[in-house]
């Protein structure tokens, strides 16, 4: 139990520590140290209460119920190996944190940087112990974010950004790869549980699908470990900050590439097709990365291809497969991190006290800061394979399984030749590291004065090499337990023997790390003096640059490419995009309508009633009216559209739908009002628009009319051919039967909204609030046209008498204390009808909402009436004199209706039902009688309060902008005067 | 009656999908206050046509759901119809802010070139 929570903890503390760490102030680089060390650290104490129980091949897995009734768990499990690259992340993670503290400067901003840190060691962690593969991979695509993040840190600098987005998109699409490879495996296996997958691989190996399988996953895998022809990503990250390149660009995140392809040897490999691709691909890179470091001049550049290389390694031995190949291969997972992080730290150092990355500059650091150049001077030895240092071990066991063991192919009988050569290039690279570096005169023009650095930034590293010294004497005592427990987890029962030891007998491999050493000091040699002035690669391979491919592809695929079907195929013009959206939309209906011809109808004329007939005679002229006028006489076509939606909802009403009928009456006042609002604002259409009688204008009206009248004649018939045919069985028929028994409710319409689809209703009502809140938050920053700022003329043209002396001062004093003024007496009469009107307005609405569950009405059609009747006193006089009488405030009504539902919905949960259950029961209030109190009821009302604040809150926000572009005028006109007095 | 109603439709449809290509953002408003219109009454004529059959349920004892107007496509329509008030307002909000910003009514945002 206690291991199990353990794991829990190891996954979410660096997320938990990841959103602490951006909380703090920008300069709290103490406070983040101790934060991200204390994580580490954590991680590390958790890590080795968990050693005893995965140490002989056993897992610790914990398995969490998320979505039980699809079988979808989520599944932490650890077992040796994971628990070894476990330890890789939170060891060199805690030395990365202390380092970088030293390493940022006080102007960079370090909560971001602890943040996605912390964030990166969480993924990595979640990768690692993800027991579905498809979890993994989510984690794995989550590593390449945050290395995206952390790449581009210093994102002012372009090669950051540059560096950061090739590393995306390198690694992003090789998890894709992954995601399409994980997905087929798992159909193969029938689980996506890792242990169901490790447990397959006779199945995935004969199964048709493997070749895909195989490709896809390779190319993932590859793709983060930096194989060649994808190895570009990693030269170019080395933008990132030092720290970030120790942890994730030579420890971590580009392990798990290869961590992966030792983990799915025992499923994917084994076969030809492995072999080749794999340790092909592997001595490809070891070569040409050993190669290319050679002639690096940055340091951090060096280290990069030396990675590759190193990488290369790995990935060769993976490919062999062989027991003793794995085992070399994961003791070279660790042997590297170790040295490499060293000397990632060592370069950061030297960048940071020297001002400069550029061998070709640096020179004699041994006299300025001789501690640092000793132990990047071992750490460098052991990366070159020296012996008695951590490198030179699992070198050996590499040599020793390619010169050992045979498959009878001609890269096999190469690999030693192949090994020794990689190895000659590694030696040189190494010594041209230390003696440009640290040996020769010091040197002078340095930006900075060379000294060493603070003490405890050298800390880190000085742990690291006394680690590279100390499993470089005893390796078995150091390490024997950590890599036999990882062996254990990958191998199982197959795991070969293996010694530890240093002396094995002057055999092949020490011949031929000796041949190695001293060819490659004499490669140095010789190739030194050229190396200074040489370019920074070999000189055919700058010609085949995968770099160069890469930005000719990003560049056709985001710009050519893209540009010419933009030019094809794009259009700025909305009718165009209308069109083709219309166009489609019918064709698709088309194409679906042609099975159903056998339905077409029987009887044309069923219950033919001519007043029905003579109200849609009406209602279509009504909808072509407002077609042909909609340009010109706006405000003809804004009432007979009125008209048309009139006659809809005496459709309603005629075909037993009360509850529409009602609504649709109430919603028709509310748009009209709002449309009418509206025109004030669009432009006046006195005069003909030009070119609108040329020959195109005609030709694409008529061409619209074709398309028009063919979806019209197509809905119709749809329409027409699925109400002559009598229903089958609909859901309709349960809604009927127990909306009564079960939503205590007999308007069938009501309970469903409010009780049986409420969660539907409550998604709706928040729609409804977040329009309205939209439209009020583009409202007020709205700038009407200069030529609307005016005083429309339904304002200005009716000519009143001057008025007398004492007229005028009545007049001033009304305005000053805001009472009604001489305008709102010409609206005198129906203010005074619209004022008494509006309690028995808020009456109906009481009515039309407290009968709503048993009778025609309900939330919706009570809301809008009650927020008619407040529209109406907006009407009735002026914006000001209302609002100082009644205070209304949408934006609450809003809020508070949407907690009242979510909260009535709550409710139910307090009583052990699922959200959103109603009860049902009925109270009796003294003279209205019998009133229903469900549960639903309350639940209505949040959706009353909604409506109400919603559609005020939108006619509000329109009709204020009178009072604004008022406010405006007087403003333009003060303008004016003061410059006329001038 | 069913006729008749699936003309209505076609026609309030056919009104509706002209306006909404047309150029003026009024005339699309418009146009697609009604095309709301004709695909709200055509997803409640998926309910059939009845006459003076409410779906007001007795309450309690057998209920025979053929007596009855279908209730779920009234359900559905009566939330259509305040989504598309919703969305008329957002749009006419939309276009006003459109005209404030270009100075013009046409749907581009500035006036074809002739």
């Amino acid at each position: 139990m206690l291991a199990e929570t353990l794991i829990l903890l190891l996954v979410v503390l660096p997320f938990l520590g990841a959103i602490a760490a951006t909380t703090m102030p920008v300069s709290a680089r103490n406070g983040e140290v101790v934060l991200g060390g204390g994580v580490m650290l954590a991680g590390l104490v958790a890590l080795a209460a968990l050693f005893d129980q995965v140490s002989d091949g056993r897992v610790v897995s914990r398995t969490i119920e998320w979505v039980p009734s699809i079988g979808l768990d989520l599944t932490l499990r650890v077992d040796g190996f994971a628990w070894l690259m476990l330890l890789l992340v939170f060891g060199i993670g805690f030395l990365v944190v202390i380092y970088a503290r030293y390493y940022l400067s006080p102007a960079d901003p370090v909560p971001r940087f602890y943040g996605f840190l912390l964030a990166f060691a969480g993924a990595m962690v979640a990768m690692l112990i993800s027991g579905n593969i498809l979890v993994m991979v989510v984690f794995w695509e989550l590593t390449s974010v945050f290395s995206f993040l952390l790449i581009g840190y210093w994102h002012q600098s372009a090669g950051a950004r540059d560096g950061a987005r090739t590393a995306l998109i390198v690694t992003g699409t090789g998890g894709m790869a992954l995601l399409a490879a994980m997905i087929l495996l798992g159909q193969v296996v029938g689980s996506y549980r890792l242990d169901d997958v490790l447990a397959a691989g006779d199945i995935v190996r004969a199964h048709e699908w493997y070749p895909w399988i195989l490709g896809l996953f390779l190319l993932g895998a590859f793709t983060k470990s930096a194989q060649v022809p994808f190895h570009f990503w990693l030269p170019n990250a080395m933008a990132a900050p030092t720290p970030v390149s120790a942890y994730l660009h030579s420890a971590t995140m580009v392990k798990a590439g290869v961590y992966l392809l030792v983990r799915f040897s025992p499923v994917l490999g084994g076969t030809p097709a492995w072999f080749w691709i794999v340790a092909g691909t592997g001595m490809a890179t070891l070569i040409l990365g050993a190669l290319i470091a050679l002639y690096r001049n940055d340091l951090k550049g060096l280290l990069a291809y030396s990675t590759i290389s190193h990488l290369g390694l790995i990935t060769a031995l993976a490919g062999i497969g062989s027991g003793g190949a794995i085992v070399a291969a994961i003791f070279h997972i660790l042997n590297h991190a170790v040295f490499k992080a060293s000397l990632f730290m060592a370069a950061g150092i030297i960048d940071h006290e020297t001002g400069t990355r550029d061998m070709r500059r640096l020179s004699g650091l041994r006299h300025s800061m001789p501690r640092t150049s000793a132990l990047a001077i071992v750490a460098a030895a052991a990366m070159g394979g020296v012996p008695l240092l951590n490198g030179f071990l699992s070198k050996e066991m590499f040599f020793a399984e390619a010169a050992d063991w045979h498959n009878g192919t001609w890269l096999d009988t190469a690999l030693p030749y192949l090994a020794t050569l990689a190895s000659i290039f590694s030696i040189a690279y190494s010594l041209r590291f230390i003696v440009q570096v640290f040996f020769g005169p010091p040197a002078t023009d340095l930006p900075k004065e060379p000294h060493e650095p603070a003490a405890w930034m050298r800390r880190p590293v000085e742990l690291l090499v006394l680690l590279v010294l100390l499993v470089g004497f005893w390796p078995a005592a150091m390490i024997g337990a950590v890599l036999q427990s990882g062996v254990l987890a990958v191998l199982g029962v197959d795991a070969p023997y293996y010694s530890l030891a240093l002396w094995h007998g002057f055999n092949t491999p020490l011949k031929m790390s000796l041949t190695a050493l001293a060819l490659g000091t004499v490669l140095y040699l010789i190739a030194a003096p050229r190396l200074q002035r040489a370019n920074e690669a070999p000189a055919f391979l700058e010609r085949l640059s995968a770099q160069a491919l890469f930005d000719r592809l990003m560049l056709l695929l985001t710009r050519k490419w893209s540009l010419r079907l933009y030019r094809r195929f794009g259009t700025r013009h909305l009718q165009v995009q209308m069109r083709l959206v219309v166009l489609l939309v019918a064709a698709g209906a088309a194409a679906t309508l042609i099975d159903a011809t056998r339905m077409w109808p029987r009887g044309l004329f069923q219950n033919f009633d001519i007043t029905f007939a003579l109200m849609w005679l009406a209602g279509c002229g009504c909808a072509i009216g407002a077609a042909v006028q909609a340009k010109y006489h706006r405000f003809a076509a804004l009432a007979l559209l009125g008209g048309a939606g009139l006659v809809t909802a005496a459709t309603f009403a005629w075909f037993s739908a009360p509850d529409l009928a009602v609504t649709q009456l109430m919603v028709e006042v509310v748009t009209t009002v709002l449309l009418l609002l509206g025109l004030r604002w669009l432009p006046k259409r006195s005069q003909e628009i030009a070119g609108d009688r040329s020959y195109q204008a005609r030709a694409r009206r008529a061409q619209d009319l074709v398309i028009a009248s063919v979806c019209g004649v197509g809905v119709a018939s749809l329409a027409f051919a699925v109400m002559t045919v009598a229903p089958g069985l609909t859901i309709g028929d349960w809604f009927r039967r127990n909306a009564y028994a079960e939503g205590g409710g007999t308007n069938a319409v009501n309970v469903i909204l409010v009780d049986f689809r409420a969660f539907d209703t409550l998604g709706e009502i928040t729609v409804l609030g977040i329009v309205a809140l939209t439209c009020y938050a583009l409202l007020r920053r709205f700038r009407p046209a200069p030529e609307s700022v005016a005083l429309p003329s339904q304002q200005t043209f009716v000519e009143l008498p001057p008025l007398s002396a004492a007229e005028a001062e009545c007049e001033a004093e009304a305005k000053a204390s805001k009472e009604p003024t001489r305008h709102d007496v010409m609206m005198a009469i129906p203010s005074v009808i619209m004022q008494w009107m509006f309690p028995v307005a808020i009456a109906m609405s009481a009515y039309l909402f407290l009968r709503g569950h048993d009778l025609p009405g309900g939330g919706f059609a009570a809301g809008v009436a009650f927020a008619i009747a407040l529209l109406l006193q907006y009407l009735a006089t002026n914006v000001r004199w209302i609002e100082s009488r009644i205070t209304i405030l949408p934006v609450r009504w809003i809020g508070a209706g949407l907690l009242f539902a979510v909260g009535t919905g709550a409710g139910s949960l307090l009583f052990g039902y699922p959200f959103l259950t109603a009860h049902a029961q009925y109270v009796t209030i003294p003279l209205i009688g019998q009133v229903p109190a469900a549960t639903a009821l309350l639940f209505d009302l949040g959706v009353f309060a909604v409506v109400v604040g919603a559609t005020v809150l939108i006619q509000i926000a329109i009709a204020h902008q009178s009072l604004r572009s008022a406010r405006l005028r007087a403003r333009d006109e003060a303008e004016a005067l003061s410059q006329e007095e001038r | 009656m069913e006729l008749v109603l699936s003309v209505s439709i076609g026609v309030l449809v056919a009104s509706g999908v002209w306006l909404t290509l047309r150029p003026r953002t009024f005339q699309v408003i418009i146009g697609l206050c009604l095309l709301s219109y004709g695909v709200n009454l055509f997803i409640f004529a998926m309910g059939r046509l009845v006459e003076g059959a409410a779906p007001i349920m007795p309450k309690g004892g057998f209920v025979d759901p053929d007596v009855y107007a279908d209730p779920v496509p009234q359900a559905l329509v009566l939330t259509a119809i305040v989504i598309s008030f919703a969305t008329t307002a957002l749009f006419l909000v939309v276009i006003m802010a459109s005209r404030g910003l270009t100075g013009t009514d046409h749907v581009d945002g500035s006036e074809r070139n002739p």
